[in-house]
């Protein structure tokens, strides 16, 4: 068997669970030195309608999973990640990234994924309240996740600015659509198959490669993404996205580069950026015959 | 009369010729005129068991008032209903030029005596239904009593009398293969049926391509033969454009323009409506929509 051909992988984009190839059969060939290592799917406009239609559709099922079975499956991508540690590293160096940045990247991008889901069934203790009001009422106020989030990975940081961005999202019951980087979108769809392997419900993460300048518009003026999270753009790319993203008053959560790779980011307040407060006025039914008044 | 089924229905051939149809799709302008088009083919329909008042003068606003920003827009064709909601439909849509339409002949099963059946199609004429939509015994059509489907749709279409239209259902997707489906629709159209339906989009499947493509070559040969149109409505399951325009496809080239025409062709649907509003505003205005900012009924 010494001469066998080895079999390479057709990397291809992941919508609603499935690994399609993109409905425009549009590819890129990615070289490094030289060397062709894969076609990559250049996405059109409808993958990524049927991304968001899909992150749509699986909302309401992941938003009522408990916040505990939430963090349980986040548990899950890190094993899944650890597992096949090797596997990234080795592809991250074929896409040209340096060594020991890969080893780092992935390390850092597995204990990312443990930090977020710690607060799965944690962040409404810290954030949410009861909050004193003058009249004959309860009140009190939880976070809740913001819809159907669209997220543009930062071209480098190519595995951990793909977990910053999609874990805190999808921790609190978000459901994603992500933009690849286009200098390493390899990274982006072996993520997707932990992801798929790891009792995420198909939907919940949409990845799709392809070109950003052509995506972003779409993604920024959909008026079913409820938010917008990217690192960092162009300064036109970006400017537009502000400015596209006002149709349905889209939440924009911009991270800076600098935060994704320092352990700045690991923080619960960038969860809190994908999430919308609720505040509940609930009247006080006194029963006299006793001292509690529920 | 003497009925057996004589007509093989070339399975392969119906099939191979949608997979053609649904690699195919509509832009820009046509997409926008065919997109008009199912919007006035359209029976807005609710059926359930829960269904009030309010609901059904809801979904006959809906009817008139499709989506108010886009004024250009026509309006469905019909709403469609159960029988004991025809009077507030057709109170609702007295000044519109919309139909009503009404199940009846104990819809969906079907089970009932041909008595009470007439009984019901009576009411539902009486209250204001322009349309009927029965449903095939299709136990008795499974037991071979041919007869017995063919004089009940006989007799239903005898008590809607010239005026009312009759679209008989023939619930395909319990009716097993092509040929039986076949055989049903030359049955119903024999009978006097103005329309033959394929479902009660209660059971799944209900309408397909491939089955409204066998019901539409059913159509097209009594045309040949008699030189008289029926009227062919697909309904249950078809809840997006894209499918919707492949069903106008298969339609324009098996029986031509002349039943690109809400008269002769209709869509049972409930959600479908919103899906090809959101695709025309998409087309207006150039990003993609929500179902947020639609009316849910």
């Amino acid at each position: 068997m010494s001469n066998r051909i080895k079999v390479l992988k057709t990397y291809k984009i992941f919508i609603d669970g499935k690994f399609p190839r993109t409905e425009s059969g549009r590819y890129v060939k990615l070289v490094k030195n030289n060397i062709p290592i894969a076609n990559v799917c250049l996405s059109s406009r409808k993958d990524l309608k049927n991304s968001v239609a899909s992150a749509r559709k699986i909302f309401d099922s992941w938003v009522s999973k408990s916040a505990y079975n939430r963090a349980q499956i986040m548990y899950r991508i890190a094993e899944m990640l650890e597992s096949r540690k090797e596997q990234f590293i080795e592809e991250l160096i074929l896409q040209g990234y340096n060594k020991e940045k890969s080893i780092v990247e992935l390390d850092k991008s597995i204990d990312r994924i443990i930090y977020f889901a710690g607060w799965s069934d944690k962040i409404n203790q810290v954030f949410g309240s009861v909050n004193p009001v003058a009249s004959s009422h309860y009140n009190f106020t939880v976070l809740e996740p913001t819809g159907v989030v669209g997220l543009i990975s930062s071209e480098e940081s190519p595995l951990l600015g793909l977990i910053s961005l999609i874990i805190p999202a999808i921790v609190t019951g978000n459901t994603t659509v992500t933009i690849a980087s286009e200098k390493y979108p390899l990274t982006s769809i072996s993520l997707a198959e932990v992801i798929s392997n790891s009792d995420v419900p198909g939907g919940v993460v949409n990845i799709l490669t392809g070109s950003k300048s052509e995506l972003i518009p779409h993604l920024a003026k959909h008026m079913d993404v409820n938010s917008i999270g990217f690192t960092e753009e162009k300064k036109d790319l970006r400017d537009q996205i502000y400015l596209d993203a006002v149709n349905n008053l889209k939440r924009l959560v911009e991270i800076p580069k600098s935060k994704i790779e320092s352990e700045e980011i690991e923080s619960p307040y960038i969860i809190k950026k994908f999430m919308e407060a609720k505040t509940t006025w609930h009247p006080i039914e006194k029963d006299f015959t006793s001292s509690n008044s529920y | 009369m003497q009925f057996t089924i004589n007509n093989k229905v070339d399975k392969v051939g119906i099939e191979d010729r949608i997979a053609r149809i649904t690699k195919r799709s509509l832009k820009s302008e046509s997409k926008l005129a065919g997109l008009k088009m199912v919007l006035s083919m359209i029976d807005l329909t609710t059926l359930e068991g829960m269904d009030t008042d309010k609901k059904v003068q809801q979904l006959c606003y809906k009817a008139t008032h499709i989506h108010n920003e886009l004024p250009d827009l026509p309006n469905v064709a019909a709403v469609c209903v159960y029988p004991t909601m025809v009077k507030t439909a057709s109170n609702a849509l007295k000044d519109f030029d919309v139909k009503v339409a009404s199940v009846a002949t104990a819809f969906p099963s079907g089970s009932s005596s041909l008595k009470i059946k007439i009984q019901e199609t009576k009411e539902a004429i009486f209250n204001g239904a322009d349309e009927v939509d029965m449903v095939i015994s299709r136990g008795k059509f499974h037991s071979g009593e041919y007869n017995y489907v063919f004089d009940e749709i006989a007799t239903i279409k005898e008590t809607c009398g010239s005026d009312v239209r009759l679209k008989v259902i023939l619930e395909t997707g319990e009716l097993g293969d092509y040929d039986h489906i076949r055989f049903a629709s030359e049955i119903a159209i024999n009978a006097g049926a103005d329309f033959i339906k394929t479902s009660t989009g209660k059971i799944k499947p209900a309408a397909t391509l491939p089955i409204t493509l066998v019901m539409l070559e059913a159509i097209k040969d009594h045309y040949y033969n008699t030189g008289k149109m029926i009227g062919m409505k697909p309904a249950g399951g078809i809840s997006n454009s894209k499918l919707a325009l492949q069903y106008l496809l298969l339609v324009k080239e098996t029986l031509g323009d002349l039943w690109l025409d809400n008269h002769w062709f209709r869509f049972g649907a409930s959600s479908l409506a919103n899906d090809v509003l959101m695709q025309i505003l998409k087309l207006k205005k150039g990003y993609y929509q929500s179902n947020n900012y639609f009316s849910k009924d």
